[in-house]
């Protein structure tokens, strides 16, 4: 059989792995190498080194500015998006008169793209603000509330779909018999049902996790770095260093390895630590 | 029991509040597109009145500065087209990829699953020139670009399912006659049906809202939905806020019908695609 479907190979292989190719292998080998040069159109790339690793994090450096704003909003956003998106999923798994309602509901945001999300906080938050005669842009405080808001409008959902998936795959036998044994909801929930459903923490954290460090159609809708650069994330700064300035290509594409260096370690470390707690469990 | 249901109606009504404020920004929007431009950014969250009310003008403005339905049909084209490429091939690829067990195939495997964490950001700038250097900076183009950025995750979902599917259907269906491409198509094919319909699914969700990757790729030239919002509040002097509403109610509109007419197969998809990935 293996050799039947080897001459198969053109049509089951080719096209899936010649567009692999263009779109992401050669841009990777080549975003790599011209890491370490001095260019604008790639022709032109002249190696030059650490130079531009160096420069990324010179004077007041908008690439650690940006890297401590994300850690920042990404601390917050995951902790309240799976805080919020599990409680739902508790509460939307006991039989409630309405459920199927409020879960189409819940999971409705998740579905507007980054840049429509923005302008439609942009507008809420603004609103509010007029008020006490500020806006969004007024104060950093602002933006990273407005991100860490709408971050949850968007998210929470899509954390309570995976998580009701989790909570129904618990056997009601075992929540029976710990009912029986005398056991409070609250150390039912600790001791058996937060076990069960390790995997889906694991995968709610991770895509958490990966979508707020990487988040940028928000981030440039809502506040597009404003006030000064101090609500820019980091792939808003890499996009900023490569197509607003000119001469910093180099530097943008260093900056670029970097964030993929952070988030590739992040979420490699996140799901190495808690796939040990669902083999424990 | 009566504490139980008196537990419940409490949980009901707390649930219906936080429904009202999930709704409330898409109201608050669909609210002002029907505002004069004027009268938006400062009273956001009145209704209209004899003063403020426009009727569709904001519509009709918005649509004109934005050409909004080329942008439409552009945004439409390009989903469809990826996803219907991205679903044909990297299925066959993830089959062929877990049936031929060469070195090959094992490497590839761990170079789709590799991708999967890489950010755009990495190749954005690169990936950008590759296109205009090979002329894939057009519609048809970016399909190609989609299909490569996007068979990581669908080849990895579709080889944890073809790992599933029993070798001796397959044998049988050899036997029967079929060559290797009847073979898949034929019986495959329909065994992964579920799986195709959650990459389907994530994969439209993707593009459909993907904004960087066609800005950079063909934006100056063709504008989706999102480059066109996007465009409306590009450039220096004021927005115009009441298109501005307009254009973001006519995006949403497109993605609710989406979304009630497939939500079982969207919630489905998604709680299976996470189990998966």
């Amino acid at each position: 059989m293996k050799r039947s479907i080897r001459k198969w190979f053109p049509i089951f292989v080719l096209p899936t792995f010649i567009a692999f190719l263009i779109a992401f292998l050669i841009p990777f080998v080549m975003g790599l190498y011209l890491s370490f040069c001095e260019f604008r159109t790639v022709s032109d790339a002249k190696f030059v080194g650490f130079e531009n690793y160096i420069s990324a994090f010179k004077g007041n450096s908008d690439f650690l500015n940006a890297l401590i704003f994300t850690v920042l909003f990404s601390l917050v956003s995951v902790i309240t998006i799976n805080l919020f998106g599990f409680l739902l999923a508790l509460t939307l798994t006991r039989g409630i008169r309405g459920t199927n309602f409020f879960r189409t509901v819940f999971f409705m945001p998740n579905l507007i793209g980054g840049i429509v999300l923005g302008y439609i906080w942009q507008l809420i938050i603004n609103g509010f603000l007029y008020n006490y005669g500020y806006s969004i842009t007024s104060k950093w405080e602002f933006g990273f509330l407005g991100l860490i808001v709408l971050m949850n409008w968007q998210m929470i959902g899509y954390t309570m779909i995976i998580y009701i998936a989790g909570i129904q795959n618990v056997p009601d036998e075992l929540i029976e018999a710990a009912r029986v044994d005398g056991a409070t909801p609250f150390k039912t929930l600790r001791t058996i049902i937060i076990p069960s459903v390790m995997p889906s923490i694991t995968i709610c954290l991770f895509l958490t996790i990966t979508n707020s460090f990487k988040l940028f159609d928000q981030n440039l809708a809502l506040t597009a770095g404003a006030p000064a650069k101090q609500t820019r994330m980091l792939a808003l700064d890499i996009y900023s260093t490569f197509y607003g300035k000119i001469g910093y290509e180099g530097v943008g594409q260093a900056k670029a390895v970097m964030f993929f260096i952070i988030v590739a370690t992040i979420a490699l470390l996140q799901l190495f630590l808690t796939r040990r707690r669902e083999v424990e469990s | 029991m009566l504490r139980k249901k008196a537990f419940n109606f409490t949980l009901f009504l707390i649930l219906a509040f936080i429904s009202l404020v999930f709704l409330a920004p898409v109201a608050v929007v669909v609210m002002n597109s029907f505002k004069s431009r004027f009268s938006i950014s400062q009273t956001p969250f009145l209704l209209p009145d004899s003063d403020t009310f426009v009727r569709l003008d904001n519509y009709s403005t918005g649509i004109i500065d934005t050409d909004f339905l080329t942008a439409f049909f552009w945004s439409l084209f390009i989903t469809v087209c990826s996803v219907a490429v991205i679903v044909i091939f990297t299925s066959m690829t993830a089959w062929f990829i877990v049936r031929s067990k060469d070195i090959f195939s094992k490497v590839m495997y761990y170079l789709f699953v590799f991708s999967m964490i890489v950010p755009f950001q990495m190749v954005m700038f690169s990936m950008s020139k590759v296109a205009n250097v090979l002329g894939l900076d057009n519609p048809i183009g970016i399909v190609l670009l989609y299909l490569g950025f996007g068979s990581g995750l669908s080849v990895f979902m579709f080889a944890g399912f073809v790992k599933t599917v029993p070798r001796g259907v397959e044998e049988a269906a050899i036997i029967d006659g079929c060559n290797t491409f009847q073979l898949f198509w034929r019986v495959v094919f329909h065994l992964l049906r579920p799986t195709a319909i959650t990459i389907a699914i994530l994969n439209t969700m993707w593009i459909w809202n993907d904004y960087l990757l066609p800005y950079l790729v063909i934006g100056s030239d063709y504008k989706t939905i999102p480059i066109a919002i996007q465009y409306l509040k590009g450039g220096y002097g004021s927005v115009d806020m009441g298109a501005m509403m307009a254009m973001l109610v006519l995006a949403i509109v497109p993605v609710i019908i989406f979304y009630l007419s497939c939500q079982k197969y969207i919630i489905k998809g998604v709680a299976a695609g996470a189990i998966k990935g």
